[in-house]
């Protein structure tokens, strides 16, 4: 479905992610993370960037490995984003729902 | 003589160790290196801690499996040095090679957990992916009066990932069987958004976790286990009091990747997705749960894997290009307690849903809908496994490329 996100038609899930990353950018998230209810900071920013990066990679997400990186360590990663830390920074990005097969 | 070195004589190594001793040219020798005798029935876990399947059924010598002309040795990998193209042994000797195929899956990693493998290890929490867990567990839930059951996952990826799901199901009819599940309080707690994430799954399976009364505990990303409080804690200060605790410990690739200075964060190493080629050295290639590739970890997922790395090995050896033609097809049979399972077939790009497999239209096998068939299937792969899917032989009807006819797409 299409929502209409910083002005933009963007196409979203039923969740609110974005099912096509190439239409992400950086207001776009901006105005995701409002809905979410996160300001966000030069620090927020350089973990959406490290997700992104990995995403393009193919690299599965995890919490632990978010927390490996050297961007931010797990408990500033809930601090950064509060609740469910990789499913919020994934919307952000623009990049899906962490997910199992089934 | 040229020389091909498989690491790992589990599901993938043994049945690529019998897909190239039948296509590798004359001049190259193959030698398969694993550190243990038994080779298991890894599926077959799942069943042992209720009593379904005994240990011995599952258990089978690694030699049983391994082409003749195929040397194979029993020892402990130290290490790769990718740079001068030699596999380190335990002992001390090396093993040059002119092609490596990485096999040497993952296990679980207790430890990872604080509080995890401390005194309640094998007391009161349990892990059912190794054979020792597995069979403890049969003997606490034969004892077992009731209280709070906790089934886990740490977190993903995970071999098997519905493997903890389906132990759910199977204990609460497990509890009914024996007349207490209403003794018994289920959860099921996870790190991932829910028991089902994929929409289809959702929308079709949701009904089965209230009809067995599991209760549900989401974005649950533990940080340490108490023993003494019996509680699991996470990052976001949520709790969970257990009196039995079954979980999937986090799963790590082999400590020998972590050696060789080429893994990641878990020891998985870094692989294309598609050609099964590793992002280490060209020479290098790898399949199964030890790779990076974004697939389940399966045996059904290093099955359909086998013939695209025979393909790409033979490709590589005369110098032609690889094939991008591994699609992250896995098929798993997921039970549901009271003699019935569902199926599931999907692929990097395609989610499970509902249809009929593996003749369109026909069946006899339905996807993501339960059935006794499908129990069956289930049950009767453990025949298949020891006798076509190890040994490298074709599985009738089943390509390994995912086929969209006979599914429901939208």
């Amino acid at each position: 479905m299409e929502k209409i996100i910083a002005n933009q038609s963007i196409n979203v899930n039923d969740e609110g992610y974005l099912t096509n990353h190439s239409q992400w950018n950086r207001e776009i998230g901006h105005a995701i993370a409002q809905e979410e209810g996160i300001e966000m900071t030069d620090h927020h920013w350089k973990v959406v960037d490290y997700l992104q990066e990995q995403h393009k990679n193919d690299v599965p997400l995890t919490i632990r490995r978010v927390g490996k990186s050297g961007v931010v360590d797990i408990k500033g990663f809930y601090e950064l984003f509060p609740k469910g830390p990789l499913k919020t920074s994934s919307k952000i990005a623009g990049i899906p729902k962490p997910a199992s097969c089934i | 003589m040229k020389n091909l070195i498989i690491l790992g004589a589990g599901t993938a190594g043994t049945m690529m160790s019998n897909h190239l001793h039948k296509r590798l040219p004359a001049d190259w020798k193959i030698t398969i290196v694993d550190q243990r005798t038994e080779h298991y029935y890894q599926p077959g876990f799942l069943f042992v801690p209720f009593g379904i399947y005994e240990p011995e059924e599952i258990v089978k010598p690694i030699s049983k499996f391994i082409p003749k002309e195929v040397d194979w040795l029993q020892i402990e990998v130290d290490r790769i040095d990718k740079d001068t193209d030699t596999v380190y042994l335990k002992n001390g000797d090396s093993l040059p090679y002119d092609v490596l195929v990485i096999a040497t899956g993952n296990d679980i990693a207790p430890e990872e957990i604080e509080g995890m493998s401390g005194e309640g290890w094998h007391k009161d929490i349990f892990d059912f992916y190794t054979l020792e867990g597995a069979t403890k567990l049969h003997q606490k839930l034969k004892d077992f009066e009731g209280g709070k059951v906790v089934v886990h996952i740490c977190e993903m990826p995970i071999k098997c990932p519905v493997a903890p799901l389906e132990f759910a199901f199977l204990a609460d009819a497990y509890f009914e069987n024996r007349g207490i599940r209403d003794k018994v309080d289920l959860s099921f707690v996870t790190p991932m958004s829910g028991a089902f994430t994929k929409p289809k799954a959702t929308e079709k399976l949701d009904y089965l976790l209230k009809e067995k009364n599991i209760n549900v505990v989401p974005d649950f990303n533990i940080e340490r286990v108490d023993n003494n409080e019996k509680k699991i804690y996470d990052y976001a200060g949520q709790e969970v009091a257990y009196d039995l605790l079954i979980t999937t410990p986090t799963n790590m690739g082999s400590k020998a990747i972590e050696r060789s200075g080429f893994g990641d964060e878990l020891n998985y190493v870094p692989t294309n997705k598609a050609t099964l080629q590793t992002k280490v050295k060209d020479n290098i290639f790898a399949i199964g749960d030890a790779t990076n590739v974004p697939a389940s970890k399966a045996g059904s997922v290093a099955h359909f894997e086998g013939e695209v790395l025979l393909e790409n090995v033979l490709n590589y050896i005369e110098g032609k290009p690889l094939k991008e033609g591994f699609d992250g097809h896995a098929n798993c049979f997921v039970e549901t307690g009271h003699g019935k399972a569902l199926l599931i077939d999907f692929n990097y790009t395609h989610e499970p849903v509902t249809g009929t497999f593996p003749f369109p239209g026909v069946g006899p096998l339905r996807l993501l809908k339960e059935s006794r068939m499908n129990h069956m299937g289930k049950m009767a792969f453990k025949w298949i496994y020891w006798n076509m899917l190890i040994t490298g032989k074709h599985i009738p009807f089943i390509p390994n490329k995912m086929q969209l006819a006979g599914k429901n797409f939208d």
